[in-house]
Parts: C-alpha cells; structure tokens; sequence
C-alpha cells in the first residue's frame, strides 16, 4: 500500500482543552478509512486541520510526501485534498447543476474566463453531467439547490466534493439526517466510487452500521488521540474501544 | 413540440424588451427637447454607477461605501486630461485607467475583510480621496473643483472628426458606451467568473473547497466595480463641465445603493430600472417640493423592511408568471 | 512652544469629549445589539436642534432643555428600535447598514422642514461664560465644564456597568447573546433599553453642543463619520476603546489644524485604515 496523506506529531489545543493531541497517521491510498469516536473526540477538528482549516499549533503535514502543513485550503484542494460537510454546505440559491459547476470551473483554471457563457462550455457542462448522473442528480439538475430535498441536499453536497477532482476525499458523516433509502443510496455511490480506485475516501461517521459496511479500516479517537487502528473485525474485538466507545451493544 | 407564439415572445421577453428600449433611445432626441436628453445621460451615468456597484453587493455579497471615491477618480482625471488637452476619447480612456489602478490598489487592502470591516474599510479609504479631492487646490481646485471643462472633439488626426458641442452628438456618445458597457457586465457575470463570484456570495467556505482564492476573484470584482464606477464618472465633466469634490463624499455613494436596492439587487438590470424610476421620481418631486431626500428615505426604509427584493423581483415573481399563467390558459384553450 | 501645545492639547481634549459621549452611545449599540447606526450622527443633530428649540427659542433652563431634548430623542431611539431594526436582526448586516442610512436622509430632511437652514448660536447659560487663563490665554469655561461632563460620563458608565445589575447583563449580553437569553434576560426589552441608552448619549452629545458649535442639517453625516473613525480605531464594540479613540482623534484633530493644516482629514483616514487593516478589532477590541 502506498501513502497518501501523513502526519507527524500534529497537536491543536483550544486553550487548555487539546483537540488533537501529537498524532502522528498514516491513510494509505484507496483504503475506505472511517474515522470513529465520540462527540468531542476531535475527528472534525482533524479534519480542518487537515484541510487547513485551522492552523495547527506544532506538527506537520504531508500529502503525497509533500509538506503541505503551511499552504491555505484552497490549494491543498488544487493538490487533491477535498471534503464535504456534517452540516449541508452548498449554494442555496444556484442550480443543482451550477452547483457541480464552481469547483469544476476553478479546478481547471477557467474562473477567469469573463466572456464565454458558462452553458456553451463544452467540457464543463460534459464533466457536470457524469457527476450528476453517478449521484443521480441529473434529473433535478436545474432546480435550486435550496428546494432539493434533504437527501438530496447531501448527495448534492458529495457531489460537489468529487467536482473538485480528490485524490483524497474526507466525508464528515455523509449519512447524516437520512431516511434509510437515502442512506443506501449514498453508501452504494460511495462503495462504487472507491472500488474504482480513484478517490481515497476517509469518512467520520456515528453510525456504526455504516462504518462496518463500507471500512476497510477503522481509526479510533478519544479526547484528541487515536486510541486503536485497524480492520474492522480487529475493532469490533478491542477491549480499549468497546469501553470507550462502542459499549455493550455490539456485544 | 412546436412552440406557440406566445411562448416564443415570452421566452424571448428580455431580448425583445431591450432592444425596444434601445430603439427608443436612439430616436429620444428626434422625440424629445434637451432637458429630457440630458436627464437620460444622468440616468445612463448612474446606471452604469450603480451596474458596478450591484457586481459587489448583489454578485459577490460585498458592501462598500466607498464607490463615490472611485466616481470622482474617474471624473477628476478625466477633467484635468480635457483641460490640457481637449480630446474626448483620451480624457475618457484617461478617467476609466485611472480609476481602475485607484481601484486596484485600495481593493488589494479592502479585500482582507468581508462584511461590515470591509464596509468601513471602503468607507475610510473613499474619504480619503475625499479629503485629496477637497484639500489638495492646486491639482483638484478645492472646493471649487475643475471648472470650464471642455467637451472636446472625437477626433483621429487626418481621418475623422466630430464635434460633441451639440447635446445630441454626446448624448449618442453617452448611449453607446453605456450599452456596451452594459452588455460586457452582462457577458461578465454569466460567465465562468461570474458563476464564481455567485458561489462566494452565497457560501465563501465552500468555494474555498473548489479550490479557488476568495481574495483574488473578490479584488478582481471590486476593480471592475471600481473601473465601472470610473466610467460613469468620467462622462460626467464633458456633460456639467465641472466637477466638485462633492461627488467624493461618501454620502454620495448613497445613490447607488438606493437605485441598486430599489431595482433589486438580485436582478442584471435591477439598478438600470432603479436609476429610471429615481431620476423620474425625483424629477417630479422637486416640482412640488425641496424635500425630495424624505421620500428616498422612506423608500429605502420601505424596501428594507418589505420587499427587499426591490421591483424586478417583484415584476418576476409575481407579474410574469400571472402572465405566463395566462398564456398556458390561452394555448390549452386553443 | 510648549506652551501652546499644551494649550492646544486641552481645546483637542475638550472636542475630545464631544466625540467620547457620541461614540460611547454608538459603541453600546453596536456592543450589545450588534448593529452599526448609521444614523447615530442625526440623532446627535437631533440632540441639537431640541434642545435649540428649548433652550435658545423658548428660553427654558439650560438643564431642563437638556433633559427634555435627551427625553425627545429616547422616543426616537426607541421608535428606531422597536419598529424598525428589531425586524431585522437576524438578515444580513448589509440591510441594516442600508436601513439606518435610509434613517440619515429622512431625518435630514425632517429637521430642514422644521427648523430650516442654519440654526443661531443661543447665547451661554451666564454661569457658564466667559473663561480663566492658562498660560497667558483665554481657556473658556464652557470647554472646562464640556470636559467634566464627558469624565463624568465615563465614570458614570463604568459604575452602571460594573456595578449593577442591568450593567453586568448588558456586559454579559454583549459577550454571549445565548448565554444572556439562558439568564432569563428578555433580549427585544434589553436591545430597546440599550437602543434608548445610546440614543440618549448621541442626543447628550447633541444638546452639549449648541453654545459653541454651528447647528445644521449637515452634521449629522459628519458626526457619525468621526464617530466610525473613533469606534473602529478603539475596536467596534468597546467603550474603553471609543474613550481613548476620542481622544486620540480629538487631540489629533487638534493638532492636525496646527501642524498640517491642509491634510488632518486626510490623516484621520489613513489611521483608520491601517487601524482596520493591521489590528481589525481595533485598540482595545476583543
């Protein structure tokens, strides 16, 4: 297996409180790897550290053995490391379609095209309806955004996360708020999009259900450290984790 | 399915509606006296003002009060190129650079901040032109400003000359730039960019995640907002022949705000409406009363409060598909 | 030398305090309800021209038409409020900018219509006349007194805040609205007591005003621009900054007419933006 992301020793406190604290991963490349934990582990505070977000307070980064601890977001996203959101973060108001657009627009440099009209560009509008046809989109493609309903919202909200073109992809609980169609339908798309061995997913997910039926590798946190790492079966039979996390009910 | 001509006119309404507007005032000056000339090139001006105005607060989410400063850049250096060398189209290219590079560097500081910093931000930096424009008399003229401006020539040495003392052959002059100015805003905010810009208005953190910079694609709406500001201010001095540092205070950056707000501010040509209805509205205050600045304020207050969408939302919302409903009717009758 | 800018120093300390009482009613609004009231300069006008009409037309004392004026712009402080901001709390910051500069035109207006033009100077309550020395010049008594009036402001606040119990929620309202409302504070009362109290101190302002300094329509504009000024160089939402921006920008002020007569507005720009730019939350913000 090859590694796609590293860390070394990162450590981000809010103020006395450590939200990571001197984690030092590996995630390998296209190996479905769910982040567990509980509320306040600090899984979602790893994340914007990751993304560059937050600045951590020591430590360093890399992606695909480059340092990237001290590069913004919005280049790390050009390198390849994209995530979507536990609350819906999408374009309320534009298109489901112009939704898929901003990243696919930005990732291939053409934000400063100021004359063509963005129907008549070719490769994008081509490029936008492969996503929306893998997310199965593609019928509600010109309404708002804001009008889909919530399910729709979050497949709309990884869609627009695999219009940014990862290599790396964070989901922060893709599941959440979803009736049980819905549900399989994401994980279905999820499962499908990592067997293709493009896009390195790495989720954060409460569900446990969820986290054994698509992980090939599950990561452990509590109070800011990893406490266990490994295959899902492995998990499942950790003392340290059924006491700290999973309690009796997997038993 | 073949579409019926209702439909078609309908879904052509914007295009068929422009280019009525556009013939209208090609023959305005055939139809009308001078006075309704000149109020049309104020109209013109200031949709052009408030057109740039509207890519920052209605495309890209930003408020500044500090356009008024980029309007006078615009309209002092074109002024001061007229006084030395009377050439129209060099005063006003003269006008449109400078305001554009004033605009360039204010806008590389003024793009840190969003919100209400950066409103204070573009405050406090247009009233230092301000302060440039009313105390700096040996190049502004000070209080006095620039007067005698001529309106020189259009002239290419040799080839062709026309001579723009006539009302008429400016206003012709006025008319053009503004219509292609107009159409370029329009290419602009269709375009990739302006999808951009949209996305950052709505959701600054998610075009991050697209791996794009929020500065850079902000400072590049806030200079062509900047050069637009200083496209309406360079036509202003060849109109008044002068030009007063009153047009700096940020106060003026009050008109358009108020005409954006009024048009709507999530319409192309909310702010083009909106300057309309105000240079009509306040035509016909003032011949009743001084007081004309209480019945904006009123509106600005009623708009807030009620429809802040302004009229175009208001005529697309609710006129057009009352209209369209009643199109359906008449086909599925047929 | 030393003299005179000692001199000068004291009439920038006494402008100075104009400024303070102003900025600290627009302070406490923004600190509390987090609105920026465009329209805080007109209430200053509005101060103004009430207690003209009190004092310098109808000839009531100097002290009653000050507490009649202040009473005349809390009901308009509270109209603002209640009617109008309150239904626009949770919408972008952009439209109550809007909304407040909507406010500045009608307001203009309003007091043309009434009391028109330019107003006269009243003449100066006596026991307020005339003026004692200081280093060989005439210091007037006015601007000692308008000195006083503004520390006893400051003292004035910090008791209320410090000390008491609607103080205390109003700090604690300023710092953690949620937190406030857990409290059992009832927000709508708190922002319209809290809207009325800056009203109040714009007005204070105002009515302070009137025996030395020229009333008109226009001042409220140029008010609130130095009260901006002010507020963001001290850091939007702190009275200890808006205390020592008054200062700063009264004694610059002051100085700026003596040494760059040309260029002291200028410079009060540049401070504020390099304020915003390099330290956004001002001097003493958090």
């Amino acid at each position: 297996m090859t590694e796609i992301l590293r860390t070394e020793k990162l450590k981000k406190y809010f103020g006395a409180v450590s939200a990571v604290d001197n984690i030092d991963l590996v995630i390998e490349e296209n190996l479905l790897t769910a982040i567990i934990g509980p509320n306040g582990a600090g899984k979602t505070t790893l994340i914007n550290v990751l993304t560059g977000i937050i600045t951590p307070d020591s430590g360093r980064i890399y992606f695909m053995g480059e340092d990237i601890t001290d590069i913004p977001t919005n280049k790390r996203v050009v390198k390849g490391i994209c995530r979507s959101f536990q609350i819906t973060n999408i374009f309320p108001k534009l298109t489901v379609s112009e939704n898929i657009k901003i990243p696919l627009i930005s990732i291939n440099k053409m934000g400063m095209n100021m004359l063509a009209h963005i129907n008549s560009m070719k490769d994008i509008n081509k490029r936008a309806e492969e996503i929306l046809v893998v997310t199965g989109l593609l019928e509600k493609s010109g309404v708002p955004a804001g009008n889909l309903s919530h399910g729709d919202q979050r497949l709309l909200e990884i869609a627009i996360a695999i219009a940014a073109g990862p290599r790396l992809l964070f989901l922060d609980e893709p599941t959440a708020g979803m009736n049980p169609i819905e549900r399989v339908k994401i994980l279905e798309n999820i499962k499908k999009l990592s067997s293709d061995r493009k896009i390195t997913f790495v989720i954060v997910e409460h569900d446990m259900d969820v986290v054994f039926y698509l992980s090939e590798r599950i990561i452990v946190m509590d109070k800011g450290r990893i406490i266990a790492d490994g295959k899902p079966d492995e998990i499942k039979k950790n003392r340290n984790v059924i006491d700290v996390y999973l309690g009796d009910e997997i038993l | 399915m073949v579409d019926n001509p209702v439909e078609i006119l309908y879904k052509n309404r914007g295009k068929i509606f422009v280019g009525i507007i556009i013939l209208f005032l090609l023959i305005l000056p055939q139809l009308s006296g001078v006075y309704t000339v000149y109020l049309t090139m104020h109209i013109c001006i200031l949709s052009i003002f408030a057109l740039g105005f509207n890519l920052l607060l209605g495309y890209t989410g930003l408020l500044s009060f500090g356009q008024a400063g980029f309007f006078a850049a615009g309209a002092y250096a074109c002024g001061k190129i007229l006084l030395a060398y009377p050439s129209l189209i060099l005063g006003f290219i003269g006008g449109v650079i400078f305001s554009g590079f004033v605009a360039l560097i204010i806008g590389f500081l003024c793009v840190r901040h969003t919100r209400i910093y950066f409103s204070m931000l573009t405050l406090s930096f247009g009233m230092m032109i301000y302060s440039i424009a009313w105390k700096w008399r040996d190049v502004t003229g000070g209080d006095d400003g620039l007067v005698g401006i001529p309106r020189g020539a259009i002239s290419i040495p040799g080839l062709m000359r026309i001579d723009m003392s006539p009302m008429e052959n400016y206003y012709y002059f006025v008319l053009s730039i503004s219509i292609a100015s107009m159409y370029l805003l329009y290419r602009i905010v269709n375009s990739p960019f302006g999808l951009i810009i949209r996305g950052i208005r709505e959701n600054e953190t998610r075009v991050l995640f697209a791996g794009a910079s929020l500065r850079r694609y902000r400072l590049i709406s806030f200079v062509i907002a900047g050069i637009y500001a200083g496209i309406a201010g360079a036509l202003l001095p060849p109109l008044e022949s002068t030009v007063t540092p009153v047009i700096a205070h940020w106060s003026y950056s009050a008109e358009p705000v108020l005409v954006t707000l009024l048009g709507g501010i999530n319409s192309f040509f909310g702010p083009v409406v909106g300057a309309i209805l105000f240079f009509s509205i306040k035509d016909i205050i003032v011949r009743f009363t001084e007081y004309w600045l209480i019945i904006f304020g009123s509106i600005i207050v009623l708009l807030v409060m009620a429809f802040r969408g302004g009229i175009m939302s208001f005529i697309n919302d609710i006129i057009f598909p009352k209209i369209k409903a009643l199109s359906e009717k008449r086909s599925i009758n047929d | 030398m030393f003299e005179k800018l000692v001199f000068q120093g004291l009439i920038g300390l006494s402008n100075a305090m104009y400024l303070w009482v102003l900025s600290a009613g627009l302070t406490l609004i923004f600190g509390v309800a987090g609105i920026l009231n465009f329209a805080h300069g007109s209430l200053f006008m509005l101060g103004a021209y009430f207690c003209f009409t009190f004092y310098g037309t109808l000839g009531i004392n100097f002290w009653v038409s000050i507490v009649l004026s202040l009473a005349c712009v809390a009901v308009i402080g509270y109209i603002m409020e209640r009617f109008f901001l309150r239904h626009i709390y949770e919408i972008d910051v952009s439209y109550q900018l809007i909304l407040t500069f909507g406010f500045i035109l009608i307001l203009d207006d309003v007091v043309k219509m009434i009391w028109g033009g330019v107003a006269m100077i009243p003449p100066l309550p006596q026991f307020l006349e005339g003026s004692i020395t200081i280093f060989d010049r005439p210091f007037p008594i006015y601007n000692i007194f308008i000195i006083i009036t503004g520390i006893a402001v400051a003292g004035l606040l910090w008791v209320f805040l410090d000390k008491t119990w609607w103080g205390r929620m109003i700090r604690a309202a300023s710092s953690d609205r949620e937190m406030a409302a857990a409290l059992g504070l009832r927000i709508p009362l708190l922002f319209s007591s809290v809207f009325i109290a800056g009203a109040m101190l714009a007005a204070l302002g105002g009515a302070l005003s009137i025996p030395v300094r020229v009333v008109a329509p226009g001042i409220g504009s140029s008010m609130i621009i130095q009260a901006f000024v002010i507020t963001v160089i001290g850091g939007l939402g702190s009275l200890k900054g808006a205390f020592v921006g008054s200062l700063i920008v009264g004694i610059l002020n002051a100085y700026g007419i003596l040494l760059f007569p040309f260029f002291e507005l200028f410079m009060i720009f540049v401070l504020m933006s390099i304020v915003l730019l390099i330290k956004p939350e001002g001097l003493f913000g958090r």
